[in-house]
């Protein structure tokens, strides 16, 4: 008997009720009541996770029976459990619908004739029929018409011919059709009247429990980092707010059971992003940083509302339960338009190319919400999306290269981008969005276990280098303070957040700094530390996946793990290692345990997460994500190879950033793009923003002006008012005519009387 | 005669119309010197007309196509259209799913307007808040009228009150801009009289009863079909008519290219003015698409409808890409107004049930979220004395409150999931998607654009070093908080539970739009 | 007897009435501006009157009594103008009395 299962919505209810609350009373409670007061929500909200996690564990069936146990259990408030693949899944999806959002169309059952009548027949019951007529459907509707004139006098309102049909139905048993129409089908009373509707409604499988989890406790984790983060900031009742409304939309995309739904979390996330990036809202770099990753994802949520609608109109649906499984009834260009649109709003959120520009901006936030944020939750609600829909992905192989291509190319160059980076945020920024990259590869080879796989790892991990480098900043300021001076900015990068001013942190800040030692590996794929096993995971697969492009993304691959480890490692020496290079390192102080023990906890989770070992203890891995997305074996290959392949590949990588970095003191002249060329132009993130400048940003604005000074205000208004003018002057020109001279009048009136005698004189013979 | 349902027996509708009216005659009769008084009996008016409409809203029956077929147009009265002048002009009023919501929102917006104004008038009081009563009662009666004529002479009424209230309490350019406001409707709105006295007489027989004129409007073509000989008039003339009605909405709407007089008018018109002028003023032309110009001529509708989508897709591009060059907050918001409009026109023009029930739905969205933002903005310029953009910057320190409320108010302008303009939004895009692909995709490049300008004007005027001026400003006051309070709770409203609206409006559009469609079927030919 | 035709009398009566206009248009004195609105009412009294005879009709003489007193009337509103005019400006010139024009 659950009863934690029934009460999901409350897992939405409590970060909902947490913004609620601070809206109304923050101000009364003041900043640091704020702070708890968001962070106990989402811990409530996590302990009520775990809590219908482990009861959905104990849903599993046996494959044969399908989930009548689950049925009566859940039948309280419309819940229903819905069978939905092929492959009998062991464990029920549990749907239940919250409310009616948009009622779009109803159909309307109505009595027909089942024969078409000849003129003259009297009708009686046992001739009628009842069908189900879309009110909108052309030919139900003309047929009503033509009853409607038949039946009713012309005073009837014919216009109303639908709704007056109805009444049809009462007058039927005593119809005579004696009309001069040849065929008529009468039509009569509406039994009932039902409805497609667009609901909202949660969903529960072991997708959505996985990302609960994952949401909600990083979540949790990063709330508490950031009591301790944002101590001092006067305005940590917005911040709690706005993180409080991230939770509760994240939670809204990963529960939704529509598309809609999932939609709605999926743009409100973006919202919160953008109030997040813009928090520090007094720099003008913040809100273009905020308002960038807005519009940059509108562009894709633009596609993914296209999508929506060519669903809509495939499917008269867009509840996952009815479309996914019909996933094999678009054909044509709807089969791979619909899937590539999606992947065009996963590009967005996801931060590929070529949409992936906001991203590496959007570190101007606060860091514990690029933690959240920007690499644990919201950048990987792309990865999510698609494999949650993965039937329409398998159903058309070309967009599943595409959404492997894009992966692949994004996850290359980002990580090339991240060679040459000196700012330590910018660093993981750009490895966020090649990790996203190496996941769109995975989902792109059909292998959505390994893509979640890793979206769960690279969060546990990720968030933890995230909120290491906050930590490691934290150090920095506090060692500016002691030291008394500020190391001064270079190449406009602060200096708390420049690796050019770090080394030895590990000694000044033991903690923060083991603990970003780990995350660091884990990233680069050391055996056995959790980003190992995902990454190893997805270059078996897409290596099994076979074909030309995918032997090639397989080298692709490969070579971004070699660049992984060597970032990574540059980026472990320069921060960890050698000698302080300014007095703010040499002094820096180790963060409060508000701070670090979410670093802890979060690089336990980065060593053990990725053990097979741990799905045998019940973790939600692989079989219970195969149970949603598909069991995938991989025969053929040797694992144990392929596995000391990767390792070697991060093994060199970690080398040579020891030969280029740790082997001797790094020139620090060479970096931010002044070692060559090469690294000018990497430095230069490829000059793509600058490219995305000149081709849209600029004609943009300056077609805006030329439309308002020269098309509206010139030629549009000028036209109404030339209109105007003209009536003017044409009055202007007549009103000397009327000038009250009366002689004129009658020298007018003469001329006129001539005329008409001429006139006469001339066409009367 | 089609009789309408009016259960209580009581005229709730005449009531609601009317009272404003009342509230000015006696503000006309009250002995002056007595201002507070004055605003006293108007909000009184028009807040029992908000009460008495929302009494109505939730007494509305969605389901009368189950429970009473005849009910769609509700709360008629009188019950039986009563004769008014001679030569078949009658007189009866009442609303269906699409006029209830209209009228809400209109005693809604009213009722906001006048408690704004208590404070921002100063000069002629009495005459503007009567003008404002009576400028309800006009708009009113546009919204319920069952008659040709009388809808004419709502419409009519309707446009007085809007140029004065421009003329003696607007901004430098006041009378340029009532001038231009008066010339363009009167020029769009004449052709219109001509065809409703045409339409009386081809097709109602004599009476200008709406039901009449439609019985008569669809009749001949049934016969058509049917090889049934009847009277029926040339397509050419169908046409004509069609094109009076469409270019007097098309400017009331405004439509692209004739929406040139409603920025001056709206940067010139006083801020109570604006509410009034972007909130219901505009959906008078949608709505008159939507009860007249389609449902009469559904074969001319269907025939045009690829030109008109074209102009309400070019609506919602050029709305948006000049709003964004704005300098002005008032012509901005003006200018998103053409783009919103393009929307709802785009649903309207969709002919389909869910296009028409989007489209309805995003004229009650603009409403509150456009009468919103004007207030918000008539809000700052009563502290700064400017509107101009570039003035302002980091205001969000100084004024927290108004921030938040402005930003939620921009989130739904921009069509957030989770406020209104999603919804509607949402539903005219699909709609137009479903008429046409090309037109839901092209429409729906406004979701970036809208971003694009909206976001901009928001940044500069709250984000970024905090300028001298906003550094002087004070946040809102608990009046102002009080006004916007219910649009903001209501754009969430709408955007969690759209029943309350979605449903009357759904259920008539529902209708209307089956109905169009037969009819271009008939005329047409399957 | 040998009538004069009728083209003659319409002849003259076109003269006539063509001093009458002239006088109407280009004098300014009222007094002669009254005159010349006499003498074109007259012109249409002979030529009434000549084509009633050539036609043997009686209405068109019928309908100069008419006109015969209409005129009379108007001459005295007329002249009564003139001597109104002239007491208040001291002149009797059109023009100078064009104060309502538009």
């Amino acid at each position: 008997m659950p009863t934690f299962i029934p009460l999901l919505p409350l897992v939405l209810a409590l970060p909902l009720a947490g913004v609620v609350l601070l809206v109304l009373f923050g101000g009364r409670i003041g900043g640091r009541a704020s702070g708890w007061l968001a962070t106990t929500m989402v811990g409530f909200a996590f302990l009520l996770s775990l809590a219908i996690a482990f009861e959905y564990e104990g849903l599993r069936e046996a494959p044969a029976s399908s989930g009548t146990e689950a049925d009566h259990a859940l039948d309280d408030e419309g819940s229903h459990s819905v069978e939905e693949h092929g492959a009998s899944p062991e464990w029920p999806v549990i749907e239940r619908k919250l409310w009616r959002w948009m009622r779009v169309n109803r159909s309307l059952p109505l009595v027909v004739a089942a024969e078409p009548l000849a003129v003259g027949d009297t009708i009686d019951e046992t001739m009628l029929d009842i069908v189900d007529v879309p009110y909108t459907d052309a030919l139900g509707i003309l047929d009503l018409s033509i009853s409607v004139h038949r039946m009713w006098s012309a005073d009837q309102a014919l216009g109303l011919v639908a709704r007056d049909a109805i009444e049809v139905g009462e007058v039927l048993s005593d119809m005579n059709v004696s009309a001069g129409a040849d065929q008529i089908r009468p039509l009569g009373i509406p039994e009932a009247v039902g409805d497609f509707s667009l609901d909202v409604g949660l969903r529960l499988d072991w997708l959505s429990v996985l990302m609960l989890l994952v949401i909600t406790g990083v979540g949790f984790l990063i709330h508490i980092y950031s009591t301790g983060y944002m101590a001092h900031d006067p305005d940590r009742r917005r911040y709690f707010t706005y993180l409080n409304l991230f939770v509760f939309s994240m939670l809204v995309l990963v529960l939704g059971s529509s598309f809609l739904t999932l939609f709605v979390g999926w743009e409100l996330v973006g919202a919160c992003s953008y109030l997040l990036i813009g928090f520090w809202h007094r720099s003008e770099a913040n809100a273009s940083a905020g308002r960038k990753a807005f519009i940059v994802n509108r562009i894709g949520d633009l596609a993914f509302l296209v999508g929506m609608m060519l669903l809509w109109t495939h499917f008269g649906s867009l509840a996952f339960g009815d479309v996914l499984p019909r996933a094999a009834e678009l054909t044509g260009l709807a089969a791979i338009a619909a899937p590539l649109l999606l992947l065009g709003g996963a590009t967005g959120k996801s931060a590929q190319i070529p949409l992936y520009v906001w991203l590496p901006d959007a570190m101007a936030g606060p860091t514990p919400v690029s933690a959240l944020i920007h690499a644990a939750t919201m950048v990987t609600a792309g990865v999510y999306m698609i494999a949650r829909v993965h039937p329409l992905f398998d159903n058309a192989p070309g967009a599943m290269a595409a959404v492997a291509v894009v992966g692949g190319a994004t996850a290359l160059i980002a990580a090339l981008i991240a060679l040459v980076q000196v700012d330590i945020k910018r660093v993981l920024a750009y490895s966020t969005v090649s990790q996203l990259g190496y996941m769109f590869m995975a989902v792109g080879s059909g292998a959505y276990v390994a893509g979640v796989f890793h979206l769960m790892t690279h969060a546990f991990f990720k968030a933890l280098l995230f909120l290491g480098a906050g930590s490691l900043m934290h150090a920095m300021e506090h060692g500016a303070e002691h030291a008394g001076e500020h190391p001064e900015a270079l190449d406009g990068i602060p200096y708390e957040q420049d690796m050019r001013h770090m080394g030895g942190l590990l000694r000044r800040a033991p903690r923060t700094g083991w603990t970003f030692l780990i995350g660091g590996l884990a990233l680069a794929g050391v055996f056995p530390l959790a980003g190992f096993w995902s990454k190893d995971e997805i270059l078996l697969e897409v290596l099994a996946h076979g074909g030309g492009l995918y032997t090639a993304l397989y080298a692709v691959g490969l070579l971004t793990a070699f660049l992984t480890a060597l970032y990574t490692g540059r980026q472990l020496l320069l921060v960890l290692f050698g000698e302080p290079r300014s007095e703010a390192a040499a002094q820096a102080g180790e963060s409060p345990l508000s701070m670090t023990v979410p670093l802890i906890v979060l690089a336990v989770l980065s060593i053990v997460g990725g053990l097979p070992v741990l799905s045998a203890l019940g973790a939600p891995f692989p079989e219970r994500l195969g149970d949603v997305l598909g069991h995938h074996a991989v025969e053929g290959l040797d694992k144990i190879v392929l596995a000391l392949i990767a390792s070697a590949a991060a093994l060199a990588g970690l080398g040579l950033a020891w030969w280029m970095y740790g082997r001797r003191v790094p020139d620090l002249g060479l970096m931010a793009g002044r070692a060559g060329a090469a690294s000018r132009v990497l430095w230069g993130k490829l000059y793509v923003d600058e490219a995305y400048h000149i081709l849209f940003v600029a004609p943009f604005v300056r077609i805006a002006r030329v439309l308002w000074k020269f098309v509206d205000n010139g030629l549009v208004d000028g036209a109404v008012n030339g209109v105007g003018r003209s009536l003017l002057a044409a009055g202007q020109w007549s009103r000397r005519w009327q000038g009250g001279r009366v002689r004129g009048y009658g020298l007018s009136i003469l001329l006129g009387a001539a005329l008409m005698v001429a006139w006469l004189f001339v066409a009367a013979p | 005669m089609l009789e309408t349902a009016n259960a209580q027996g009581f005229p709730l509708l005449s009531l609601t119309v009317f009272l404003p009216l009342a509230g000015a005659v006696l503000i006309a009769l009250m002995p002056k010197r007595h201002p507070l008084l004055d605003f006293a009996i108007a909000i009184m008016t028009a807040g029992a007309a908000f009460a008495l409409s929302t009494g109505m809203l939730a007494g509305y029956d969605s389901d009368w196509m189950v429970n009473s077929p005849r009910a769609a147009f509700q709360f008629a009265d009188p019950a039986t259209p009563a004769r008014w002048l001679p030569g078949g002009i009658t007189f009866q009023i009442g609303v269906d799913g699409i006029s209830i919501v209209l009228v809400w929102l209109t005693t809604l917006l009213s009722l906001l307007a006048l408690l704004f104004s208590a404070t921002a008038v100063r000069v002629r009081v009495r005459e503007y808040i009567a003008l404002m009563l009576i400028l309800e009662t006009g708009i009113l009666g546009v919204f319920c009228a069952l008659d040709l004529f009388l809808f004419y002479v709502f419409w009519e009424a309707a446009l007085i009150p809007m140029i004065l209230l421009i003329g003696i309490w607007g901004g430098s350019r006041r009378i340029y801009a009532s001038y231009k406001f008066l010339l363009y409707t009167m020029a769009g709105s004449a052709l219109m009289l001509v065809a409703i006295i045409g339409l009386a007489q081809w097709a109602g027989n004599g009476s200008f009863h709406y039901f009449d004129v439609i019985g008569g409007m669809v009749r001949p073509a049934l016969d058509q079909r049917f090889g049934i000989p009847g009277t029926t008039f040339a397509m050419d003339l169908r046409v004509a008519l069609f094109a009076a009605f469409a270019l007097a909405f098309a400017v009331k709407v405004p439509l692209f290219p004739f929406h040139t007089w409603l920025p001056d008018a709206h940067v010139e018109a006083p801020t109570a003015g604006s509410v009034i002028l972007a909130g219901v003023l505009l959906k008078m032309g949608t709505y008159g698409f939507v009860r007249f110009a389609l449902p009469l001529f559904p074969e001319v509708a269907h025939a045009a409808a690829p030109w008109f989508l074209t102009l309400a897709v070019i609506g919602i591009w050029y709305g948006a890409w000049v709003a964004f060059a704005q300098e002005d907050m008032k012509s901005l918001v003006a200018y998103s107004s053409v783009s919103h409009m393009g929307i709802i026109m785009l649903g309207i023009f969709a002919l389909n049930a869910i296009g028409m029930a989007g489209g309805v739905l995003q004229m009650v969205n603009h409403g509150l979220t456009t009468g919103a933002l004007f207030l918000l903005v008539g809000m700052l310029y009563e502290r700064a004395h400017t509107r101009e953009i570039a003035a302002f910057g980091g205001l969000w320190s100084a004024m927290p409150r108004f921030s938040v409320l402005f930003l939620i108010i921009l989130f739904a302008s921009v069509g957030l999931p989770g406020t209104n303009g999603f919804v509607g939004e949402w539903l005219s895009l699909l709609g137009a998607y479903q008429a046409h692909p090309v037109w839901g995709i092209l429409g729906a490049f406004g979701v970036i654009l809208g971003a694009l300008y909206m976001l901009s004007m928001f940044q500069r005027v709250f984000f970024g070093p905090q300028s001298e001026l906003s550094a002087s400003m004070t946040d809102l006051t608990a009046r102002e908080i009080a006004v916007l309070l219910p649009l903001v709770v209501l754009v969430l409203w709408i955007g969690i539970y759209p029943a309350t609206f979605l449903d009357p409006i759904e259920a008539t559009s529902t209708v209307w739009a089956a109905a169009l469609r037969a009819g271009a079927e008939v005329a047409v030919g399957p | 007897m040998n009538a004069v035709p009728l083209g003659h009398w319409l002849l003259l009566t076109t003269a006539l009435f063509g001093v009458g206009a002239a006088g109407v248009l280009l004098r300014r004195n009222v007094m002669i501006v009254l005159m010349s609105v006499e003498l074109m009412l007259n012109a249409v009294n002979i030529a009434l009157v000549a084509a009633a005879r050539a036609h043997g009709q009686i209405e068109g003489q019928l309908f100069v009594f008419f006109s015969l007193t209409v005129a009379a009337a108007e001459v005295a509103v007329g002249l009564a103008l003139v001597v109104a005019i002239w007491r208040s400006l001291g002149r009797t010139d059109v023009d100078d009395v064009s104060v309502m024009h538009g």
